[in-house]
């Protein structure tokens, strides 16, 4: 019901600015046009200064509301994440000059220039100089960030260090699956047609990898603070993406072909609520790639925390592939680990080729 | 005295004068189908493309605000819905699917249907022949098939909305796996056939008309109207043409092979994929390579949008400064510089796909590069500004704002173009606050700024002026409320396409803001309804235009009969002796481009 009044509403609003517009068009008319014309250009030119006052404290209010809900009020979370803040406040200082200078020049012209029957239009159609001026000072400006960027680009997505953390990160529709390497350090290989969640290999590892023997599996994933992790990525069904907004990285996760990404956790956890304030504070990782209808629940967590503490989890991890041999009935027989070991051993194992 | 005596005054006969002398030479009846469905005539055909993007538009901006009640409200419920859209929104809310339908359709509308070929379309069937002086396009035929080829889409795209399983519901961007395989979404069943058999004739339409754009300027400038004395809406419409012409069919290679992959078993795109627990068979494919085919489209279709309206805010800033446009060479090559650069920087769009950061750092490069003419066409536009005589019609105040938004959206291309940083912000609503700036908000500003100048030669009549104010103000003030409260959702790392944020610790922060943003967008649509309503009440009602030169502009254009009829001008095209832009000039006011140049007239 509150629907139909609202659009009675508007339908009375609309006739009435309607009638006001067709009234205000005969009184132009009438009152000679030359005169109108003055008068509402006076009123816009006005108005545009009032515009450009209004908007600037409207966007320094802005800021004061929300600057503390962005990320830009915590701590990046990673090694890489502090070297995209850095070229993030950069970037906002030089484009925030240039967005000033030349809003206010633009409203503060339309309004000082605006028609009067006294000035003559300046002839003015082009002058090198200028024209150079504003060629060249933008090219220094941005050859600048195109340095800094790039500078951090090649930090960023340069080879993992040798010591490493190994994870696969796999995306499905609708969550994310994680696989550790176990204590070989060696993801076991995988082959996509041999996918069967209902008998425990919803990621498709080949069981005849003896390098898949100690492969953890798991649904949180838990990094160790300090020391770098290299993300393995793959995708399923559809292209998903690796969202660590934390970590300020991203990488998308596509089928058939895996993707990397390497960062440093700076801080636990438990670090982090402590710098955020907030107790309910939670690594997340976000699907950033709109992968179909629940694109928007696809979310996992991430566990920073101390060495001591990741080893008391990980000691309590049993690898897939005992769970799998001790539920498996005889209908599934998993090949005998004798066999298997000597098949691993002819396979380059995929850890390694990263 | 009546007042429509008041609105019109007697000038009626002098106005219909030349309608006896407009077809001379080739007299003929028109019956309706030829002069209103199967028209030849370029000034037709413009409003064809006109109306029928308004109605995409309207239907367009309806699905924002739909999807923005889910976001704004997310816990309310709104019965209404549900007698309109049954399953769709059980309960009276938007479901999962019909919102991803809503987002999907919503880009894939305002890009293509209104920014493409509503905006192409419309300006540049009007003013081609007109302000380069010939009688019309140089195929008519081609040009009414462009037209109804666009239809033809419509129709497809339209009749997508009412099919059981809903429309495409993958993004605008349609990138498979998830567009491929119908068990991965429903919007990926027939709605995805749709879709893609809609978008192929939509391409051949816009092939049609570029192709046509682009003869027609190369070929049938009147005499003395060198390249280098074109407005600069022509030098816009042309870069346009070319950019669609050598883009859009890359689009459309990409369409096809995803139709095959979709209904013939192929593997262009598909390797190694478990779907919903059912291993497919394909190997081989790379989902990366549609990326790039729809890339190198999608990044030049974001200058078809804009080069157009680039073009038009120059032509109608320098007309109501009163002054001529300031460096006009620079304009020129800047646009030229943006059209070359634009096919080279599509793989910015994929920084995070896992492509060699080594090729990246090329486009980090290539794509920062575009900011060096794009700032040398603001400052040239400031300039022009700079010690003009303003007049602030409402075309004049749509052309301000356009600037005023192309600079905001513009330099938040800086940051995203910026490889390093786009590892944080992409597909955030940093994005989507950055490109409804720059593209949408920017052009539908060149777009409005088109309709209100060039309305007195469509229709012969003005739009209502303080119709027209209300508009601006609400628009601009209401376009800058929306997203610039965005950007900060993109500074917290707000994935884009995302339902509901309630149940994430790091996204939950914005339901205020988001409530804001979707009280601001209803009010602005709103407004916009009131423009359309503007528009179709003066073609029939508006103040009827008196003279033949309403802005006091130099262009060909204004030298036509108020109201042209086929052929455009009466007797012989004119001939032009100058370029479009001596205003302001030896103490005139303007002096039109085919006045001979004076014996001691000054140069500039």
């Amino acid at each position: 019901m509150s629907g139909y009044f609202i659009l009675a509403i508007l339908a009375l609003a609309f006739v009435v600015t309607f009638q006001i517009a067709k009234a205000s068009e005969y009184v132009s008319v009438l009152k000679g046009e030359e005169k109108t014309f003055k008068q509402n250009n006076r009123i816009n030119a006005f108005l545009f200064i009032v515009f450009l006052v209004l908007g600037l404290i409207a966007a320094w209010w802005c800021n004061s509301m929300y600057y503390g809900k962005t990320l830009l009020a915590q701590p990046a979370a990673s090694d890489h994440g502090e070297k995209i803040d850095f070229m993030l406040l950069l970037t906002i200082a030089v484009t925030g000059v240039v967005f000033l200078l030349t809003q206010i020049l633009l409203f503060w012209f339309a309004y000082k220039y605006q028609y009067t029957e006294k000035r003559k239009a300046y002839f003015f159609a082009h002058d090198n100089k200028l024209e150079l001026l504003w060629t060249v000072v933008p090219a220094i400006f941005l050859t600048v960030l195109v340095g800094f960027g790039l500078f951090y680009w090649f930090k960023i997505t340069g080879d993992a260090p040798k010591n490493s953390q190994v994870v696969e990160i796999t995306g499905k529709q609708f969550n994310w699956m994680i696989r550790y390497p176990g204590k070989d350090n060696v993801l076991g290989r995988k082959n996509y047609r041999l996918t069967d969640a209902s008998s425990g290999n919803a990621l498709g590892v080949d069981w005849e990898d003896g390098a898949s023997h100690d492969d953890i599996e798991a649904t949180e994933m838990h990094l160790v603070v300090n020391k770098p992790v290299h993300l393995v990525i793959n995708a399923q069904d559809v292209i998903h993406d690796v969202g660590l907004v934390h970590f300020r990285l991203k990488m998308d996760a596509v089928p058939g072909i895996p993707t990397t990404i390497w960062f440093t956790p700076k801080y636990t956890t438990t670090q982090m609520k402590e710098i955020t304030g907030n107790k309910d504070f939670v690594y997340e990782i976000s699907c950033d790639q709109v992968c179909g209808t629940g694109h928007y629940s696809m979310r996992g967590v991430i566990i920073v925390e101390t060495q001591e503490d990741y080893d008391t989890w990980m000691a309590s991890q049993k690898p897939q592939y005992v769970t799998v041999k001790e539920t498996a009935t005889p209908s599934t027989p998993v090949p005998d680990s004798t066999t298997v070991t000597k098949v691993a051993a002819a396979n380059k194992p995929i850890a390694q080729l990263n | 005295m009546s007042s429509e005596t008041i609105l019109h005054g007697q000038t009626t006969e002098a106005i219909h004068v030349h309608e006896d002398h407009a077809d001379h030479g080739h007299h003929h009846e028109e019956s309706f189908l030829t002069k209103y469905i199967f028209c030849q005539d370029h000034k037709m055909i413009a409003k064809q493309f006109l109306i029928t993007g308004i109605i995409w538009a309207i239907i367009g901006g309806l699905f924002s605000v739909l999807f923005r009640l889910q976001l704004g409200y997310p816990d309310m419920s709104f019965p209404v819905l549900e007698d309109v859209f049954g399953r769709w929104a059980k309960g009276g809310r938007i479901s999962n699917e019909f919102y991803y339908a809503l987002v999907t359709m919503h880009g894939t509308i305002l890009v293509f249907f209104v920014l493409t070929a509503g905006l192409s379309g419309t300006f540049a069937n009007l003013l081609i022949p007109l302000q380069i002086g010939a009688r019309d396009m140089a195929s008519g035929f081609l040009n009414m098939l462009s037209y109804w080829f666009f239809f033809l889409a419509s129709v497809v795209m339209f009749a997508s909305l009412f099919i059981q399983t809903g429309p495409a519901a993958g993004g605008w961007t349609i990138y498979p796996p998830l567009s491929a395989l119908g068990q991965a979404s429903e919007g990926s069943k027939l709605g995805m056939d749709f879709w893609l058999i809609s978008m192929a004739l939509f391409i051949v339409s816009s092939l049609l008309g570029g192709l046509n754009y682009i003869s027609t300027i190369l070929n049938l400038r009147t005499k003395g109207m060198s390249m280098t004395r074109m407005p600069l809406t022509m030098w816009a419409i042309f870069f346009t043409a070319v950019l669609g012409v050598l883009s859009f069919p890359v689009l459309l290679s990409g369409a096809v092979l995803l139709l095959f992959d979709r209904n013939l078993g192929t593997s262009f795109y598909l390797s190694e994929i478990v779907v919903k627990g059912e291993i497919l068979p394909n190997e081989g494919g790379s989902a990366i390579l549609f990326q790039h085919l729809f890339w190198f489209l999608g990044h030049p279709e974001v200058y078809i949008i804009l080069l157009p309206a680039m073009g038009m805010v120059s032509e109608i800033m320098s007309v109501n400064s009163r002054k001529p446009i300031f460096g006009y060479l620079a304009m020129v090559g800047s646009l030229f510089a943006i059209t070359i650069l634009a096919f080279l920087v599509w793989a910015h769009h994929m920084f995070v796909t896992g492509l060699n950061p080594f090729l990246g750092a090329f486009f980090v490069l290539l794509t920062l590069l575009i900011a060096v003419p794009s700032a040398i066409k603001v400052f040239n536009w400031l300039t022009t500004l700079w010690r003009g005589n303003i007049r602030l019609t409402p075309a004049m105040l749509f052309a301000i704002g356009f600037v005023s938004l192309f600079i905001s959206g513009g330099l938040t291309g800086i940051f995203l173009g910026n490889s390093t940083l786009d590892i944080h912000l992409h597909d955030t609503y940093f994005v989507v606050a950055h490109f409804h700036i720059v593209m949408g908000v920017a052009s539908f500003f060149g777009m409005f700024a088109g309709v209100y100048h060039w309305f007195p030669k469509m229709y012969s009549r003005y739009l209502n002026n303080t119709m027209a104010y209300i508009h601006f103000w609400v628009t601009l003030v209401g376009a800058y409320l929306i997203f610039w409260p965005m950007h900060y959702q993109g500074l917290a790392g707000l994935p884009r396409r995302y339902t509901d944020f309630s149940n994430w610790q790091s996204f939950n922060q914005f339901a205020g803001m988001n409530r804001f943003i979707s009280t601001v967008a209803m009010i602005v649509f709103a407004v916009q309804l009131l423009f359309v309503f503007n528009f179709f009440y003066s073609i029939f009602k508006g103040r009827k235009v008196q003279s033949q030169n309403p802005w006091g502009a130099n262009t060909l254009e204004w030298t036509t009969p108020i109201t042209p009829g086929h052929g455009n001008w009466p007797g012989e095209i004119p001939e032009v002796h100058r370029w479009a832009y001596d205003y302001g000039k030896d103490g005139r006011e303007f002096i039109a481009q085919v006045e001979p140049v004076g014996a001691d007239e000054s140069k500039h």
